[in-house]
């Protein structure tokens, strides 16, 4: 007889262990630290002192509330697009992608294997004022002449969704692909329209994929700052860009903690909303 | 109004260290052969007022400098710095150098972290401006320099020999002195310009990019209001402030960047930048008609300093600085960066390599300009109330 013969209920915890402890250290404690953090005021030349600096919430909140709003607004609009790009894409991957399937998914992430900030600088050169792409779009009339499609918002939500197009586009794929055809099939037999056979089964069936891939994009754009550095002017700066600037360049950590904390927060209570809209049971599949 | 080149001289006695210094150059080779894996500790020799060459003074295999982009000579590929070869070749030390410094604020915000905690930011010599200098020392970042190893700081120019935050120059020795004014495209702007006020121009709205460094920005508008940047005025401050946020509200200013307003220039996106001297005559490579322009109302100065920081070898780092401070060396740099030299006797040097530099005003200015060139108080820079207004124009 073993130790866990005896001792049946230990088993679940002990193979939760190892996450539980994962959790621990670099979730609970970092939070713990960064709550911690935001309740400080202080500055590097006379150092940092815990007061419960409760107006580090309510300046943050007073100040950058344009900021807050312009992030969720650029990440639920690019996370629209990604999905509404993805889901043709992956629906004819999966679908009709026969042995190419593989590839196709390749070419996907292939992007992922240049940094971030290498891509995000590659699209400056690509959209800059005189380029190819802003010529033809002026000659297309979308563009007026003297107008220009970099350091606009435009730009920011364009960069933001190619960016996190694979963080929508892999999930949905997934769900797609697991999808046993003969129910599309069946749906047909009986006297589904194909309209009709996408809206009541294959839709549904997917919308696992569709929520994991919507908060899987929709969670680190909000916080995203690169592409509005790179691709806007500060009138497009978004909440990620004060927290960094709030971080590393004024190094008022008080500041930078809370807004970060205020951050998660409305991102929780977002998707606690949209569960709840969507089900979660559906998560399962 | 004061400024770095018209300070009272005070002649420092500076010990001459000829015969260390002698020591210094021969050695390397051989002290390099046998110096280890050019560890941090054991390495950094108490220097005793006779400047005895000690045991301790031992090369290390590898120095690391971070400076700013554009800022030392390069090969016609871009792709080697040509006194750094030239440097290792003498010392047997190789040279890891980083074009990692875009702007003192974010600079700071990325070494003070591990700086405050007394740890190695794997740097042994890193350019930051004067007044990032001054704050490093006061927070006791900075080691002080071996100038037994630098001989060669007899040939620093007089003026900047005395500077308020390190009067003796023990802990940092200038790299080059910048001035900022005005990068353009006369064709795209459609004339010459000499005032900042022309940057607002409706005609040139989202082509305009400024510095995200409050001195260098603010600066340039509080001298073309006939108000002094050496001791700025809180209420013309904040009307500079006020017209850059509608500036920035209009659409007018497209980006504040930190050096890599470079890449928008060059490419055309911005017709007119806030900019650095000596970047622009670069770029002038990749868009001839890019000029520079000092504002007739008066340019913004500084000095950028090598300064040696928690965790660097300093008698590496120190050997490095005197290499640099040979003018042969500096005419070198001078000749490719175009930014005033600290150096004596460069004049000289460069006018081997082109007599024409010898000319060039913006390597060596003269008297004239340089009065018209101000260093914005390093105090107001510090202020948080200043920062935090300039934070709040700038986008963050």
């Amino acid at each position: 007889m073993t130790f866990f013969h005896r001792h049946r209920w230990l088993t679940p915890y002990v193979l939760l262990a190892p996450g539980l402890a994962f959790l621990f250290l670099f979730f609970v404690v970092p939070l713990y630290y960064l709550s911690y953090t935001s309740l400080q005021e202080g500055t590097v030349q006379i150092g940092y002192t815990f007061t419960w600096a409760w107006e580090n919430y309510s300046t943050a909140i007073r100040q950058y509330d344009k900021q807050f709003i312009r992030s969720l607004q650029y990440a639920g609009i690019a996370t629209l697009l990604a999905l509404l790009i993805s889901y043709p894409l992956t629906y004819w991957i999966a679908f009709r992608g026969g042995r190419w399937k593989s590839l196709l998914l390749l070419f996907i992430i292939a992007p992922f294997f240049v940094t971030y900030l290498i891509r995000t600088l590659a699209w400056q050169n690509i959209l800059s004022d005189d380029g190819f792409v802003v010529n033809v779009l002026q000659f297309l009339g979308l563009v007026s002449d003297d107008g220009r499609v970099l350091a606009t918002s435009t730009a920011v939500i364009a960069g933001i969704t190619y960016n996190f197009l694979p963080f929508m586009a892999l999930p949905l794929y997934v769900s797609l692909e697991q999808i046993d055809e003969s129910l599309i099939e069946a749906a047909k037999d009986l006297y589904a329209s194909s309209t009709k056979a996408f809206l009541r089964v294959t839709l549904p069936l997917s919308m696992p994929g569709v929520i994991a891939g919507t908060l899987l994009t929709f969670i680190p754009a909000a916080g995203d700052f690169i592409n509005a550095e790179l691709l806007g002017t500060p009138r497009q700066y978004m909440i990620g860009n004060v927290i960094q600037s709030k971080f590393l360049v004024l190094t008022d950590y008080g500041q930078a903690a809370a807004l970060s904390v205020i951050l998660m927060a409305v991102i929780l209570v977002l998707i606690v909303v949209y569960t709840r809209l969507v089900g979660t049971e559906r998560l399962a599949g | 109004m004061t400024h770095p080149f018209m300070d009272p001289i005070t002649r420092r006695q500076l010990l001459r260290r000829a015969a260390a210094g002698g020591v210094t150059l021969s050695l390397p080779g051989l002290l390099a052969a046998c110096g280890g894996d050019g560890g941090i500790e054991g390495q950094q020799p108490e220097t005793g007022a006779t400047g005895a060459t000690t045991v301790e003074q031992v090369l290390a295999d590898e120095i690391t400098v971070s400076n700013w982009p554009f800022y030392i000579d390069q090969n016609d590929e871009a792709s080697t710095f040509p006194t750094l070869e030239q440097f290792t070749e003498a010392t047997g030390v190789k040279v890891n150098y980083l074009e990692d410094i875009n702007s003192n604020e974010e600079f700071f915000g990325e070494i003070q972290a591990p700086l405050g905690r007394g740890q190695s930011i794997d740097r042994d010599i890193i350019v930051p401006t004067a007044w990032l200098c001054a704050r490093l020392l006061r927070l006791g970042y900075l080691q002080k320099l071996d100038k037994s190893a630098i001989p060669n700081i007899d040939n620093l120019e007089d003026a900047l020999r005395s500077p308020d935050w390190d009067p003796n120059r023990e802990y940092g020795l200038p790299w080059q002195t910048y001035i900022t004014g005005i990068g353009y495209d006369p064709k795209k702007v459609g004339g010459e310009i000499t005032s900042v006020e022309q940057l607002l121009d409706p005609a040139l709205k989202g082509k305009v990019t400024m510095l995200d460094s409050v001195e260098d920005t603010v600066g340039l508008f509080l001298l073309d209001m006939g108000v002094d940047p050496t001791d700025p005025d809180p209420t013309a401050f904040d009307e500079v402030i006020a017209k850059l946020q509608k500036a920035v509200d209009d659409g007018q200013i497209r980006q504040f960047t930190g050096n890599d307003y470079t890449g928008l220039l060059a490419g055309g996106d911005a017709w007119a930048s806030i900019a650095w001297s000596g970047d622009v005559v670069i770029l002038q490579a990749d868009n001839p008609n890019l000029e520079f322009a000092i504002p007739d109302a008066g340019g913004m100065t500084s000095v950028d300093t090598m300064v040696i920081p928690t965790g660097g070898d300093v008698y590496t780092a120190s050997t490095f600085m005197n290499f640099f401070y040979d003018p042969e060396i500096a005419a070198q740099v001078a000749a490719y960066v175009n930014y005033i030299t600290p150096v004596k006797g460069t004049k000289e040097a460069i006018t081997e390599i082109d007599p024409a530099l010898a000319e060039n005003p913006l390597i060596f200015p003269t008297p004239e300009a340089l009065e018209n060139l101000y260093e914005y108080s390093p105090e107001a820079i510090e202020d948080t109330e200043v920062q935090e207004k300039w934070q709040a124009v700038i986008g963050a």
